[in-house]
């Protein structure tokens, strides 16, 4: 008897088949009822059929695909770990990236995993829901695969055991923090330009790419695996998100505004995030592939730009503060990494003063800025350290109403003065770092009136550890907040002196002698 | 113009990936960094199945590709014989 065998299946019909064959609409329910979160934000949908994956991505090769990445990842992993890599990064100063990193990333891969979660559940069209249900369990690889890939560093170096505690409370994180809030309290639509657009396109084109390239280029094999498989996901993210622009600004002319204005906002929030980023390339990675200026104008002004001239046949125009984002490519590192070393006893990480070679290199890649702005700062600061005078500024920080960043950026035009921007609301007033937050801010005060800044409610007393008693008469607020962030006395202070640099001395001695 | 762009994790896959991608697309061009490959094209990056199977010596399914992605920029469409990335501009 001959067999008839069934020709494979092409990848567009088992995507039809196994995606949108397997979804119904409901009968005893009204379809608006069981998917009510997608019509308040003004959203208009027609046709929800017209969403398509261009992946095409099914479960069953989900499933395949993934778990050989983890497979690849872990096997790396233990490699790196048996062979005491951490042993064989560049220099010390380099570990202080990892601490940053795993202080303020999973907690928000984890944000990521539960707000797509919900979009999973929210989206009316199978196309969405199945792409935003493989998002949510990448997002949540992330998010393990980022600790476990530290772990090991941890065993070794002081200040990474509480950045779940932290994540809430210390005033540097509250920036990650607040941006998926934000996110995550919109509705869905905005929610995907948040993190689909903004936090995916803009944000980890740079975290995972240069970012993390320049993580191996330290030697550093373990954020090398864990960073590109995080990003092979990426890659997948982004063409979500991007698909859900598209796709509100096809289904329907009164899209536009609303769609519009949500990547004004969110393109100016991703990159007051990224001032961080900027300064964990320029001034934490000891050995670096390209400045932050230079990823930015690859990953940010070049790709951005071809996205909003794409747009552009629907009426999209580039972002407002575009331009001020081009101009502050080339402060913005500076400024965190002066506001961070002002502060050593404010974070689980070490900070220091660039080399004089790491200086020369800064002024090659930033020739109309550092030299006029921040050498002589960074050179002053130098001195005083020298003199046994290292600059330690013990008060509270002030944080933008929105961004919740610490005031530090410039005035747009004028690099010597600080920018502040005020709003009334309800007869309070409410401070920003920028004209693009103060808009943001006055499009939905009753929103950000409610953002939790810890800076600032530290003075009201709700910053203390558990137990304290506000109420006594000579109580004094911000007295206990290194144990309110549980803070790691081993790993405060500049990186010269700290625990951290001898024992990596002592022990990379141990490991070329017997 | 703007250009399409692909970024690959560096390995003896991706690098047969790499020469079917500079075949297939003139103007290729290729930028070497740490332990990653990425290829700008302008306007429209292609990857053929048939040309990536020609190097790597045996079949290969585009779905493959994820494992060695790092991070695209374009308008994506994938069937089984192409992955293509494309900007209307």
């Amino acid at each position: 008897m001959d067999m008839k065998v069934a020709k494979k299946l092409g990848l567009k019909e088992r995507y039809s088949l196994m995606t949108r064959d397997l979804a119904w609409d409901t009968t005893f329910h009204k379809m608006e009822d069981v998917f009510p979160q997608t019509t308040y934000e003004g959203i208009k949908i027609h046709d929800w059929d017209k969403w398509e994956d261009p992946f095409r991505l099914t479960m069953d090769a989900y499933w395949k695909y993934q778990s050989e990445k983890e497979r690849k990842l872990y096997a790396i992993l233990d490699g790196f770990n048996q062979n005491n890599g951490h042993l064989s990064v560049t220099d010390a100063r380099y570990i202080n990236v990892l601490k940053l990193f795993l202080g303020s990333t999973p907690p928000l891969e984890l944000m990521a995993a539960r707000g797509f979660s919900m979009m999973g559940r929210q989206m009316n069209g199978a196309g969405p829901r199945v792409a935003c249900q493989m998002q949510a369990v990448d997002e949540y690889r992330h998010f393990q695969t980022q600790i476990h890939s530290i772990s090991n560093y941890n065993k070794y170096y002081n200040g990474m055991d509480e950045f779940a505690h932290q994540q809430s409370r210390m005033w540097y994180l509250s920036d990650g923090k607040s941006f998926f809030d934000d996110a995550i309290t919109a509705g869905p639509f905005e929610f995907m330009v948040a993190i689909g657009f903004a936090f995916e396109y803009v944000l980890t084109n740079i975290l995972f790419v240069p970012f993390i390239s320049g993580a191996a280029y330290n030697g550093d094999m373990a954020a090398m695996t864990v960073g590109f498989s995080a990003q092979s996901d990426e890659a997948r993210h982004m063409t979500l998100g991007l698909e859900c622009i598209k796709f509100m600004l096809e289904q329907d002319p009164d899209n536009l505004p609303i769609v519009q204005r949500w990547i004004d906002k969110w393109t100016w929030r991703g990159t007051r995030k990224l001032a961080s980023v900027g300064m964990m390339m320029d001034y934490m990675l000891p050995k670096r592939i390209m400045s932050f200026k230079e990823a930015w104008e690859m990953y940010v002004e070049d790709n951005g730009g071809s996205l909003f001239k794409d747009l552009a046949r629907y009426g999209i125009t580039i972002p407002k503060c575009f331009s001020q984002t081009i101009e502050e490519k080339e402060h913005v590192s500076h400024q965190s990494w002066i506001g961070f070393y002002m502060k050593p006893e404010a974070t689980p990480f070490h900070t220091w003063i660039p080399t004089p070679d790491e200086m020369d290199w800064l002024s090659e890649k930033y020739p109309n800025t550092f030299d006029q702005y921040y050498r002589p700062v960074l050179e002053y600061l130098d001195q005083q350290e020298k003199a046994g005078n290292r600059f330690n500024n013990k008060t509270a920080p002030m944080n933008c109403q929105v961004c919740v960043s610490t005031m530090k950026f410039n005035e747009p035009g004028d690099p010597m003065e600080m920018c502040f921007r005020e709003s009334i609301y309800n007869g309070e007033k409410f401070h920003t770092c920028s004209d693009h937050c103060k808009e943001i801010f006055d499009n939905e005060p009753e929103k950000y009136v409610q953002t939790f800044i810890s800076s600032h409610q530290v003075l009201q007393g709700n910053c203390e550890p558990d137990g304290t008693d506000v109420n006594v008469p000579d109580f004094k607020p911000g007295q206990n907040m290194l144990d309110y962030w549980k803070l790691d006395k081993r790993a405060l202070g500049d990186f010269n002196g700290s625990e951290d640099q001898k024992n990596f001395a002592q022990w990379r001695e141990q490991a070329t002698k017997n | 113009m703007s250009n399409a762009f692909i970024a690959f994790q560096k390995n003896d896959e991706s690098r047969c990936i790499v020469e079917a991608i500079i075949e297939d697309n003139p103007g290729a061009m290729v930028v070497d960094q740490p332990s990653m490959v990425k290829i700008d094209v302008p306007n429209r990056l292609v990857i053929k199945r048939e040309t990536v199977e020609e190097k790597i010596g045996r079949s290969f399914d585009l779905q493959e590709l994820q494992l060695h992605l790092i991070t695209i920029s374009g308008h994506l469409d994938e069937t089984d014989d192409e992955f293509t990335l494309s900007w209307n501009s």
